[in-house]
Order: structure tokens, then C-alpha cells, then sequence
């Protein structure tokens, strides 16, 4: 299937790097596409490193091993970049899209090598700014839509206002938000 | 009409269980199957079913309390993992022999140790002799099939034995994919209601239920028993049938992949044999007359229908996601071998223990397997009958 889209996402337990995973399916979803929404997990210990990983396809994917040569890889935590080998495997065109204050010309010594496409994302200024708290996962999300291409930006943005209409019914005003957030994130990222 | 959806594993069978509406479900927590009671309890708490919901304090309870449900003529559920399934070994068997028909789903996962949530079949496969119909999925979608069709196979008058609907933990409880869910109406139809000949509070039939069997009775008990386990086969498959009819999703004891011209073939169960089948794909473009099979049904046995499908090819592998210790190879290995053992023509076989807690089986490995077949058919011998794949050295 070529048209395939596999990502991995690194954060750390607590963080929701499972539950963006499950936010981009629940996009891709209902952009009409085949999704695998899944977590690896290990020990499950608040801080510690998990991965998640997403299958986006126009068929059914009948592979249900984890991903080890992803199209694009999602960092919700750059203190990771120390002790996980984030970029490992992404195939050629792909790219790492990693939450950071900083430009990817200061990441990319820090990434062993890898001498693909880096995507930085500041998703806590985002998140502080539209939200007042930190929530990465928002911004994270539509960076990861931004540079994949795997949902149409558009069909994606009104997908979201629809699903965040429904989950917040009864809290309207977060609503603005979340939509700015993703729609800034989607403006903002670098790389 | 279908409804598109994207559920879990786990999500998708608590919404069977909740289209089926059962009287009883007792539940006790264990990881990865906890999911399952969890969304139960929501479906509870907002009035969408009007199911007797149990916690009581071990999964030994939750299955005597199923028990006690089903012996009054109630339809009753529950749900499990791994230890759990294991805690309730005695109160498994007797399930079997009071020939009480619940329905359990098992989210499968490594036994200890070491200790270990990840998915393997060492609970299920210990399970094997219990008297449980076992039937496995190979994703959220057959998950939610097969849950559909369970209670009308095991409340089936020629059958009345337990049944396990299995998925694998994790990979399938875990995993959210795309899937068909059918209508509210739609399932009730299909399910129907339970309505049991004999229970232990109809009053003008009043019955013993778990006697002692005296020597005297207890073989006629035990005979009785396997013959049901016989009779479930043709109601597996006319479930299916009707299933099939009703909602146009097929199902049978093992579905055959590019098995008519196979001349080396894998034999594997649950959410693996997708993987075997994608790597059949790849071979296939080369050339290579590469088949699957993957066991829906391992209880009863489909042993006379494999080895039919089995008997053409020149090299099988049977893959064992348990380990049995029995130094021989699994218990996959072991029925299937026995399956064939009459056969005129036969493949020569061996057994891949492999996926043990958790570990990945990728496409690469698949492919691994089947070009060991490859020699072993051109060569026209076993290089090794038993193995292990994917540890570390």
C-alpha cells in the first residue's frame, strides 16, 4: 500500500503522546481514511518513555507489528532527544516533528546523525497562549497534520471544530481555543 | 445498515456485550482486559442496559457468580486476562461439566513470569482442556463478530458448553481501528432471547445442578460432554452462516489465504496472521507459492478440515504463540500434527514458538519463516522439528 502513512510518536507517560495518536486517527477517521491507533507499552510509569504509533490508509492495514521505519515522527518531549534515538528508521522524504522553543538548526545535533527533514513545533508557548495551560498534544496534533499531508488542512480544521462542538458542549468557550491552537500550530512550525 | 466506527478491541466488544443486553455480568480487573467491564459500568450507570452488574473480589467469584446466574436460566458474561483466567481454572471446568453456557471474553496475555502484560496465548492455550469453546480474532472486528455469534453457539441445544472469545492483549484490546458495528435491533434479532429447557428454578422442573458423580455416572457425564464439544463444530458454522446471511461478514473454522496452489504454508492464530499475510503478498509477487492459515476456532478442534486444506502442501509451519514446556513443541503444533497424522499425503511440518509476552512479529520475520519452508520443501527434509524465534542470543 503506498499510500500508507506510518508515524511514531516518543513522549513520556503522563504526557498524552497515546492519546495524540488516538486524536490524529479519530482525524484521519473521519476524513474518510483506514486508521491503527496504537501504544507500545512497557512499564507503565508516569515520566518514563512510550511510544505510540498511527497507520493512516486508504484500505485496511493487515500488518499489526510495531512501526520501525516510520514517514514522520512525532516528539511531544524534547528532553527525549538525550536518551531515545527518535529519528531511527524514518524512511527518505519523511521527517521528525519535535516540541521545542528552538529552531531545527539547534536540534539537529542532538539527533545522531539523521540527516532528514526536522519540523520544531513551540506547542506549550501555543498551548499557554490560547489555552492558559499546557496542553501539548493540540498543537502537536496539527504539526503533525501540517508536515505529514495525511488529512487535507481544511477537511482536518472542520473536523475538529465538529468533534470539539460535540466534547465541550457544555464548555463552549474552550472551543475558540483549541481551534486557534491548532490552527496556529499549523502556521507555525518550522522546518 | 453498518454503522462506520473506530473502536478498541476492548471498546468493541463491551458495546457486543451492550447490544446483547445479558441479565448478568460479574467482573473482577485485570489488565489488558479491564477496559472491557469499565465501559460495561458507564453503559450501567447512563441506563443503556439493564444487566446486573457484579464487582465482587477475584476472578475465581466473577466466574462462580456467572455460574450461578447461568444454573438459575439467566444469560451471564464476564470478562478477563491472563492471571484471571488462570485464578479461575476450577470454576472453569466446572462451567464446562454443568454445561452452563457463559460467555467470556479474554483480552490474551502472558502468564508469569517473568511478570509480563503483553500479549501471548499462554493463558488461553493452558485453558485448552476446560471444556470452553474457544474461538479467536485476528482484530477489533472480529472481536466484535465473534461475540455477536458466541451466545447462539453456546446456548445452542446440541452444544450448552462455556465459550471464550478471545483477542489478543493489547495488539486488538488496545488498538483503535476502524470498524463495522451493526445496529441495536439488528443484533437483538440476531442473538435472540435465552430461553433455557431446564434451570435450576423452573418449578415444574426442578433440578440438581452439581452433583456428586459417582463412578458409576461420572464417564457417561464426561462422554456427554465431548459430544457436545463434537456438535459445536456444525453449529459454529451455521451460526456463521447466518451470520454471514444476516450481515455479510464470512467466517468458518480457519480462513484459508491463497491456500488453493500453496505449497508452503503458515499456520498461525489471532493478530499475527495479517502480518503472515502481507508477507504472503510479497512472496507471492516473487513467485513464492506462499499460503495462510489462520485458526479462528480452536475449540473444538477443526483437526479433519485442516489437515483436508494442510495435506497438498510440501512444507508447513505451525506457529505457537505459547510455550507448553512439553520439550516437543506447542499445543498448536501438537493438535495439528496429530490432525495429519492419518493423512495419506502430508506436508513436512515444523514449529515456530515465537511473539512470547509481547515480543513483535513483523513482516520481516514472517518472511524469515516461509524461506526456511522454501528449503525444507527442496530439500525434502526438517532442518529442526521445534524452534523459537526472535530471542535474543
Amino acid at each position: 500500500m503506498n499510500d500508507m502513512i506510518e508515524i511514531r510518536w516518543h513522549g513520556r507517560g503522563g504526557q498524552g503522546a497515546k492519546t495524540a495518536s488516538q486524536l490524529l486517527a479519530d482525524a484521519a477517521f473521519m476524513a474518510g481514511k483506514y486508521v491503527q491507533s496504537f501504544p507500545e507499552y512497557g512499564p507503565e510509569r508516569s515520566g518514563a518513555p512510550i511510544t505510540a504509533y498511527n497507520r493512516i490508509s486508504a484500505e485496511r492495514c493487515s500488518v499489526h507489528s510495531n512501526i520501525y521505519e516510520p514517514d514522520y515522527v512525532a516528539v511531544v518531549d524534547e528532553t527525549l532527544l538525550e536518551s531515545v534515538d527518535v529519528c531511527s528508521g524514518i524512511k527518505e522524504g519523511g521527517a521528525v516533528i519535535i516540541n521545542s522553543s528552538k529552531s531545527p538548526e539547534e536540534l539537529r545535533p542532538q539527533l545522531r546523525g539523521y540527516t532528514g527533514r526536522v519540523c520544531t513545533i513551540d506547542a506549550r508557548e501555543i498551548s499557554l497562549r490560547n489555552l492558559g495551560a499546557y496542553f501539548p498534544n493540540t498543537p502537536m496534533l496539527a504539526a503533525v497534520v501540517a508536515v505529514s499531508e495525511c488529512v487535507e488542512r481544511e477537511q482536518f480544521l472542520a473536523d475538529m471544530e465538529g468533534s470539539y462542538r460535540h466534547k465541550f458542549a457544555k464548555k463552549p468557550q474552550v472551543v475558540e481555543g483549541n481551534l486557534k491552537c491548532l490552527r496556529e500550530a499549523m502556521s507555525e512550525v518550522q522546518g | 445498515m453498518s454503522i462506520r466506527e473506530r473502536l478498541s478491541g476492548n471498546e468493541a466488544i463491551a458495546t457486543a456485550m451492550r447490544q446483547v443486553n445479558p441479565d448478568v455480568f460479574a467482573m473482577f480487573p485485570i489488565t489488558p482486559s479491564t477496559e472491557i467491564p469499565q465501559y460495561y459500568a458507564q453503559y450501567v450507570a447512563d441506563g443503556r442496559v439493564d444487566t446486573e452488574f457484579i464487582t465482587v473480589e477475584s476472578e475465581h467469584s466473577s466466574l462462580s457468580a456467572c455460574l450461578g446466574a447461568e444454573a438459575a436460566g439467566a444469560r451471564a458474561v464476564t470478562a478477563t486476562s491472563s492471571a484471571g483466567l488462570s485464578y479461575m481454572n476450577e470454576v472453569l471446568y466446572v462451567a464446562g461439566s454443568l454445561r452452563l453456557p457463559v460467555v467470556m471474553a479474554v483480552a490474551c496475555r502472558a502468564l508469569t513470569g517473568p511478570i509480563n502484560i503483553n500479549h501471548d496465548y499462554s493463558d488461553s492455550m493452558a485453558e485448552r482442556d476446560s471444556g470452553f469453546i474457544q474461538i479467536y480474532a485476528e482484530n477489533n472486528q472480529e472481536a466484535y463478530d465473534n461475540f455477536l455469534q458466541a451466545h447462539r453457539i453456546a446456548e445452542h441445544p446440541d452444544v450448552r458448553l462455556p465459550l471464550m472469545v478471545c483477542e489478543d492483549g493489547f495488539i486488538t484490546s488496545h488498538a483503535i481501528e476502524n470498524i463495522e458495528l451493526e445496529e441495536d435491533d439488528a443484533v437483538k434479532a440476531f442473538v435472540g432471547e435465552y430461553h433455557p429447557e431446564h434451570y435450576l428454578l423452573k418449578k415444574e422442573n426442578p433440578l440438581a445442578v452439581g452433583p456428586y458423580g459417582v463412578s458409576g455416572y461420572y464417564m457417561e457425564a464426561r462422554v456427554a460432554q465431548a459430544q457436545a464439544m463434537k456438535n459445536a463444530k456444525a453449529v459454529i458454522l451455521d451460526v456463521a452462516a447466518d451470520f454471514e446471511k444476516t450481515f455479510g461478514r464470512k467466517y468458518g473454522f480457519f480462513e484459508a489465504y491463497k491456500m488453493e496452489d500453496a505449497e508452503v504454508a503458515m499456520l498461525i492464530m489471532g493478530s499475527c496472521a495479517g502480518t503472515a499475510r502481507a508477507a504472503v503478498d510479497e512472496l507471492r509477487s516473487k513467485g513464492v507459492k506462499a499460503g495462510v492459515i489462520k485458526l479462528r476456532v480452536f475449540r473444538p478442534f477443526p483437526g479433519e478440515e485442516l489437515a483436508a486444506v494442510l495435506s497438498h502442501c510440501k512444507a508447513v509451519a505451525v506457529m505457537d504463540k505459547s510455550e507448553g514446556f512439553s520439550a516437543c513443541g506447542g499445543p498448536l503444533f501438537a493438535e495439528t500434527a496429530g490432525a495429519l497424522f492419518n493423512s495419506k499425503e502430508r506436508p513436512l511440518m515444523i514449529d515456530v514458538v515465537f511473539g512470547l509476552g509481547g515480543r513483535d512479529f513483523t513482516v520481516t520475520a514472517a518472511k524469515s519463516v516461509f524461506d526456511r519452508l522454501v528449503w525444507i520443501a527442496e530439500n525434502g527434509v526438517v532442518d529442526e522439528l521445534y524452534t523459537h524465534m526472535g530471542q535474543r542470543e
